[in-house]
């Protein structure tokens, strides 16, 4: 049984780079899907708006647990093995889509209907509205929940340890294993999740405060 | 390679599944009820106490809000048992689960109360309630009915986040999934079948919290397509 020393925080701090190069993957692809999602929600087209909102419903109502097994074992199928940090990458992207997706429909329908029609009476065109009037608009009323999601997320990479990818719960979990003291590791662990989590989620509530001023004229 | 999904071998295990079913259901439900009232009492006592209580208070919701569950859990399960506090996976579980969830019940409620106008406080201790009853009968529950929406997609992660309990081996759904996966080796049919069940019950819980809303609160009756959080757990 060894102890609960330099090296072994070392190697804690070590994994929980990879939490936050996980968090980093999942948010990239996530965006990009959510992005998609959230535009598709408030398309003209209701077909479009009907898939989007129930892809939404279908993946908010699963747990996350759930999205990685499916992707680990539905990926498998194909008879190959599946690396677990692209099953991880993969689930996590998914998850973050659907809820990045509904907190950006959220902010895009924040910006005033008048803005709208102004642009459209510009002759701007849909995609023309969207990339010069509204989204840069969404963007300042999107950031305080986008950054708070960020906090959610980082935690949620814990879970992706149940497929033996070494973050910083399963580094937390080995180590245990090893000296057997699960306060002080889990209490690091925990520390080190915080210390990540807390300024994201200070940040977030700065970002609502200073924005929300430009926002009231 | 040739590849066909097989159900029976997962269906013969089916009772193992609604047992799975059913304790999932049992957890999230006590954890819900217990995790509200702590949370309740959380937001009396740091509106009614002094600048300790709410500094301690404050702190209890950070600490919880910004660690992953999975390590409150690991925590509580591994951790308590050194300070001579034995208990089942089971009983950790809903011990997570409902300190949890009265952490983000508590800020959500906070919230709800903040936005109660300062009028209906003097108008209520003008009428000579003392502060504990202005709080009783006159703030908390129209601070309840403005979250409500909040509230419930929170009680609805705290369902998904209880397949997270699988970790120690608690046989809810998800530590049954996996118990009928090593019996049947079908793993991808046993998770397909257990994550529609968590859609059901989600689902299911959904349109209990919007009803409940409508009977307790008048909430308008929404569509439960527009019932999508914008918040996540973990």
């Amino acid at each position: 049984m060894s102890t609960f020393g330099w090296p072994e925080f070392l190697f804690l701090l070590r994994s929980a780079g990879w939490s936050i190069v996980l968090t980093v993957i999942a948010l990239a692809f996530g965006a990009v899907g959510g992005g998609a999602f959230a535009i598709m929600r408030l398309a003209n087209n209701a077909v479009l708006r009907t898939i989007a909102a129930i892809y939404i419903l279908v993946i908010q109502s699963i747990p996350v647990l759930m999205i990685l097994f499916m992707a680990y074992y539905g990926l498998s199928i194909a008879g190959v093995e599946i690396p677990p940090l692209l099953a991880a990458s993969v689930s996590l992207s998914i998850y973050v889509s659907a809820y990045l997706a509904e907190i950006w429909r959220g902010s895009i329908q924040a910006v005033p209907p008048q803005q709208w029609e102004a642009s459209a009476s510009l002759a701007l065109t849909r995609p023309q509205q969207y990339r010069y009037i509204i989204l840069p608009q969404a963007l300042r009323i999107s950031l305080p929940p986008t950054v708070g999601f960020l906090v959610q997320l980082v935690k949620n990479t814990s879970i992706v340890s149940v497929v033996g990818f070494v973050e910083l719960s399963r580094a937390g979990q080995l180590v245990n294993n090893a000296t057997f003291r699960p306060f002080e590791v889990f209490m690091v662990v925990a520390a080190i999740y915080f210390a990540i989590c807390f300024p994201l989620s200070r940040l977030s509530r700065y970002l609502e405060r200073v924005l929300h001023v430009g926002r009231s004229h | 390679m040739e590849f066909s999904l097989h159900f029976a071998s997962v269906f013969a295990e089916s009772d193992l599944i609604i047992r799975g079913i059913l304790l999932t259901i049992g957890l999230s439900f006590s954890a819900i009820l217990l995790g509200s009232g702590l949370a309740i009492l959380l937001v009396a006592s740091r509106n009614l106490g002094n600048t300790f209580v709410r500094v301690c208070v404050d702190a209890y919701v950070e600490l919880l809000r910004n660690t992953p569950f999975l390590i409150q859990l690991f925590m509580i399960f591994f951790g308590l048992p050194l300070l001579g506090v034995r208990m089942s996976g089971t009983q950790a579980a809903l011990l997570a689960m409902t300190l949890n969830l009265s952490a983000y019940a508590t800020e959500i409620i906070r919230a709800g109360v903040d936005s109660i106008h300062k009028s209906q406080i003097e108008a209520g201790l003008s009428l000579a309630l003392s502060r504990t009853q202005v709080f009783r009968y006159v703030v908390l529950k129209p601070a309840i009915a403005k979250v409500w929406p909040s509230l419930s997609s929170q009680f609805v992660l705290m369902l998904l986040a209880s397949s997270i309990c699988s970790f120690i081996s608690v046989p809810e759904l998800s530590g049954a999934a996996a118990i009928v996966e090593q019996r049947t080796f079908r793993s991808f049919e046993t998770y397909i079948v257990v994550t529609l069940s968590y859609l059901a019950l989600a689902l299911v819980l959904k349109l209990i919290l919007i009803w409940l809303g409508h009977r307790l609160f008048h909430r308008k009756v929404v569509s439960i397509l527009s019932t999508a959080s914008k918040e996540g757990i973990a």
